[in-house]
């Protein structure tokens, strides 16, 4: 007699928050239930508590290596209102955007290059055995950079451009101290300007040219890559207050339906709390928001680069506009809602962000010596702004001995929590239906969906080929009945 | 003869943060010819800066030392490791793509020093640790003063 079986695919990670997958088949191999379970408890807002208001823009970083600038930032915002310094010199805006556009350019390009290439050159160039099944000895970025060098090259350049374009801001790589509250403790030197800025033309053709890979290799995988992991969804981002362009560093919370109606219509970032709410559940640590106009069943919404272009009325760069226009072509106009094309969507946005950088790069302000502004003091504040990964809000308050005495941190990764669930689920019941087995390769096709959305834990779904996989199969009664290792070490 | 000296790590998890610690107390150090960096962890961006070098030493805390011993130097050669995370590479992954991508094939070691705490969110080094960093920062200034590293 068949039994039921569970299939957990674990780690997905080891650097930024362990993950798993569980899949559950019935007798009959139809899938009856799916989770993405993040596994680890970090606990890091109660480790703020305390703090000095002033220490938590570097505290935060402590939060995550891959995107330190992000809660840097956002943590500064928050910090800045906390000051009365809300409103900030030309000067120390600027610098904060160009340090925040510098990591949006190299945290896209490394997951691009790194991450999701090897999905794109190998998993339907005819070795794998279905969409994503590429072999395993391909999977990775060594083999990458062995069949693609110049690609590899160009990734690994990109990254470094934003890397050094983070240390001219924010003072160093490491626990950068660049933004303060109220402003910024230091400007862009001529020769630190000059020294970016002669590398400029290079990386802007070199990022049109991701644009046009990622766009190639969506218009010609339409029959693979539109149903694969994808449902309608609701989208939220910042987008600018004036006439609702996208913009990453600033701006007002706007909501859209799978549709376009507005759902939540430029809403000040303070009152966040009247937009969002946060779901607990008993096997995940990490939450579940949804738009609390809908509530937690219709309410749930995606962020990132896909929901950004679908929110905002338009991009204030002419190459990245363009680029833009051509990716709602795909859904005529309307929302797009394909999984997959948040690929696209972040290669449009890197190219957004090497052309508000060349900008940045050509304004004299960023050599201007006004860099801190305080005024009426507040007790608490918000901070928000778009991280690489989508909207990032952090959330303090701050008593009068400039203690840190409540903090509330909502990352993208959660905001994305319940789509990737959802793209697992759609990814398992498209695949895995009806097979008695499950292939490798069909494994990879849950963690593609996953790394679509360049959560934190996907740093771990990719690599370098020996991700430790491990299966484990289960009967109706919880019994393990067997389990098997994808990687032998 | 190009040197880079590598030392990485997170200083927000204390001994964790022995690399970039080490890398600190190198910054004076009057060698023209020897490049300091620092960072959380190794990543893709390294390839392109080892293949600038003849020698490179990654400095990071580690734990696979020889029983009590506060630090290890040894060679290290470029492979397609195991690591997993494209974020976080190992040193062996690094001299892979410097070697794939630029074609440069320096002369590695890795410079383990011996942790005690790397769990706690605080920044600073336990005792024993800076005891072990000063031991390893030692060897590593004989072994720059005597050409050590190129053999």
């Amino acid at each position: 007699m068949k039994k039921a079986r569970c299939y957990t695919i674990s780690p997905l990670t080891r650097v930024e928050g362990h993950g798993k997958v569980t899949i559950h088949m019935d007798e009959h191999n139809e899938v009856t239930e799916t989770r993405l379970h993040i596994v680890e408890f970090r606990g890091f807002e109660r480790f703020i508590l305390g703090r000095p208001y002033w220490e938590v823009p570097v505290i935060v970083q402590r939060l995550c290596g891959i995107c330190p600038v992000s809660h840097h930032l956002a943590a500064a915002k928050a910090m800045d209102r906390i000051v009365g310094g809300e409103q900030l010199t030309p000067t120390a805006e600027k610098i904060r955007r160009l340090m925040h556009y510098g990591q949006i350019f190299q945290s896209h390009a490394l997951h691009f290059f790194y991450l999701a290439s090897p999905d794109f050159l190998f998993g339907t160039d005819g070795t794998a055995t279905s969409s994503f099944g590429a072999p395993v000895a391909q999977r990775n970025v060594l083999a990458v950079a062995a069949k693609y060098p110049q690609m590899a090259v160009q990734g690994v350049m990109m990254r470094k451009f934003g890397q050094e374009v983070i240390k001219a801001t924010a003072g160093k790589k490491i626990h950068g101290t660049g933004a303060i509250p109220g402003g910024v403790n230091k400007n862009l030197s001529v020769v630190e300007r000059d020294a970016l800025r002669k590398d400029v033309p290079k990386m802007l053709e070199w990022s049109k040219n991701a644009v046009q890979v990622a766009r190639d290799f969506t218009m010609s995988h339409l029959v693979e890559l539109l149903p694969f992991g994808s449902f309608d969804s609701n989208h939220l981002a910042l987008v600018r207050q004036e006439d609702g362009a996208l913009d990453l560093y600033h701006g007002v919370l706007r909501a859209i339906s799978k549709d376009g109606d507005r759902l939540v219509n430029d809403v000040d970032t303070q009152r966040y709390l009247e937009v969002v709410v946060e779901e607990v559940r008993s096997w995940s640590y990490m939450k579940f928001p949804f738009l609390k106009l809908l509530g937690p069943e219709k309410g749930w919404y995606r962020v990132g680069p896909l929901a950004r272009l679908n929110c905002c009325s338009f991009v204030s760069t002419p190459e990245a506009e363009l680029a833009r226009k051509e990716f709602l072509a795909l859904t005529h106009g309307r929302p797009n809602n394909v999984t997959m094309c948040y690929h696209w969507a972040r290669m449009i946005e890197l190219l957004h962000a090497i052309e508000v950088v060349a900008d940045l790069l050509d304004d004299q302000d960023l050599q201007g010596d006004d860099l801190v502004v305080h005024g009426p003091r507040r007790e608490e504040a918000v901070g928000v702004i778009e991280a690489p990964r989508g909207t990032l809000f952090h959330h303090y308050r701050v008593n009068r001995n400039d203690e840190v005495t409540m903090a509330n941190l909502i990352v993208s990764t959660t905001s994305n929590n319940e789509p990737m669930n959802r793209a697992v689920t759609k990814v398992a019941k498209d695949f895995f239906t009806g097979k008695s087995e499950i292939s490798e390769g069909l494994f990879n096709h849950i963690e593609v969906a996953i790394r679509a959305y360049d959560p934190c834990l996907s740093c771990a779904t990719h690599a370098f080929g020996q991700m430790p996989l491990v299966v484990e199969v289960y009967d109706s009664a919880g019994q393990m009945i067997s389990s098997a290792s994808r990687y032998a070490s | 003869m190009r040197i880079l000296v590598i030392g990485y790590g997170n200083p927000g998890r204390r001994d964790d943060g022995l690399g970039p610690a080490l890398a600190d107390r190198l910054e004076n150090l009057d060698r023209a010819n020897v490049t300091v960096d620092r960072d959380y962890q190794l990543s893709v961006e390294h390839a392109e800066l080892v293949a600038h070098h003849d020698i490179v030493v990654f400095a990071d805390a580690a734990t696979d030392g020889d029983g009590h011993a506060p630090f290890y130097l040894r060679r290290v050669e470029a492979a397609a490791d195991t690591s997993y995370s494209s974020h976080s590479l190992s040193p062996q992954a690094v001299l892979h793509l410097a070697a794939e991508c630029f074609g440069a094939h320096p002369h590695a070691w890795l410079l383990g020093i011996r942790p005690v705490d790397m769990d706690s969110f605080a920044e600073g080094l336990t005792h024993e640790a800076e005891a072990h960093l000063a031991l390893a920062l030692a060897a590593l200034r004989d072994a720059l003063e005597s050409n050590g590293l190129a053999r």
